[in-house]
């Protein structure tokens, strides 16, 4: 039978990788895929409590369709954004996105 | 979930182990389209996850959301933002990556050491199978109510706020007479024809 561990485990190799993709992209759209893969490791974590904690009344995959609607809204907003700063600094480099810099 | 115990192991290490080499993949190469095909294969597979944990309605949107939406949407935006670079290499940069990676290795350790030393108080009760999505429609309808509302609020201002976002703005020079006609109009500034030449097919 597989266990919840088995699930929370995969659940944060993959926040791990997220957050590691997250620091080290320069590509401005690979750091909002890894912010995706954030986002999906969290989801998995709650449809595994969901499935094994408290399987009658199915409380974590509503809290998972919220979290899939915010991250499609997040994902439109984000992308959104992308293109704005494209046009403004033409390069997709996040190294220099440095105007806020101190 | 109806199949044997074997069956879901099995599955379970298949979309598992496709999970990590494409979550790998997504991060580490250098090719960015194939970072987002590989960003498919991630959601698909924890599609069949979803699967595994009895819960066929958030599977089925999580196909239809993340790779029908969200990943087209990422494509898109690959496509609009095409330009291939070259980025200035940092000074130290492998510093940075060491030093992230070590991060995330411990990160990874201290949630492993608490996932397998917390006692989870595991339910014996069975799962609701297919009824999951009559319970999370009664969910949304009587104690989510609220932020089920608000979600829709939320999605109706990303929409407009993407939109007002991308759009190329527009400074009119001075201010239009005929205000009744343009009312409904948003002023956008005409686009830069770019010519179809070798160079823009390549790059």
């Amino acid at each position: 039978m597989i266990q919840l561990e088995y699930f929370l485990l995969l659940a944060a190799a993959l926040f791990c990788i997220g957050i590691y993709g997250l620091v080290t992209s320069r590509n401005v759209i690979r750091v909002l895929m890894s912010i995706e893969l954030m986002l999906n490791a969290v989801n998995l974590n709650l449809m595994a409590f969901s499935n094994y904690l408290d399987p009658a009344s199915a409380t974590g995959q509503v809290f998972t369709v919220f979290v899939i609607t915010i991250a499609a809204a997040e994902a439109s907003v984000g992308l959104a954004i992308v293109l704005s700063i494209y046009r403004n600094r033409d390069t997709v480099d996040m190294e220099q996105f440095n105007l806020l810099k101190w | 979930m109806t199949l044997a115990e074997g069956v879901q192991l099995v599955s379970f290490g298949l979309l598992a182990a496709m999970m990590i080499a494409a979550a790998l993949g997504v991060v580490l190469l250098s090719n960015i389209v194939y970072s987002a095909f590989l960003l498919g294969i991630v959601f698909v597979s924890i599609s069949g996850m979803y699967v595994l944990l009895n819960a066929g309605f958030v599977a089925a949107a999580q196909i239809l959301i993340y790779v029908g939406a969200v990943n087209v949407l990422i494509l898109f935006g690959i496509m609009l933002v095409n330009k291939r670079e070259d980025f200035a290499p940092v000074r130290r940069a492998w510093l940075g990556k060491v030093a992230t990676g070590a991060v995330c290795l411990g990160l990874f350790a201290l949630l492993s050491t608490m996932v397998l030393g917390t006692p989870w108080a595991l339910s014996s009760e069975a799962a609701i199978g297919d009824g999951a999505t009559v319970m999370i429609g009664l969910h949304f309808f009587s104690d989510f109510l609220l932020p089920f509302e608000l979600a829709s609020v939320l999605l109706l201002i990303a929409l407009v706020g993407a939109i007002i976002l991308a759009r190329r703005e527009f400074i009119p020079d001075e201010m239009p007479q005929d205000t009744v006609g343009d009312a409904l109009k948003l002023p956008e500034r005409p686009r830069e024809l770019v010519p179809a030449s070798r160079d823009g097919a390549e790059s």
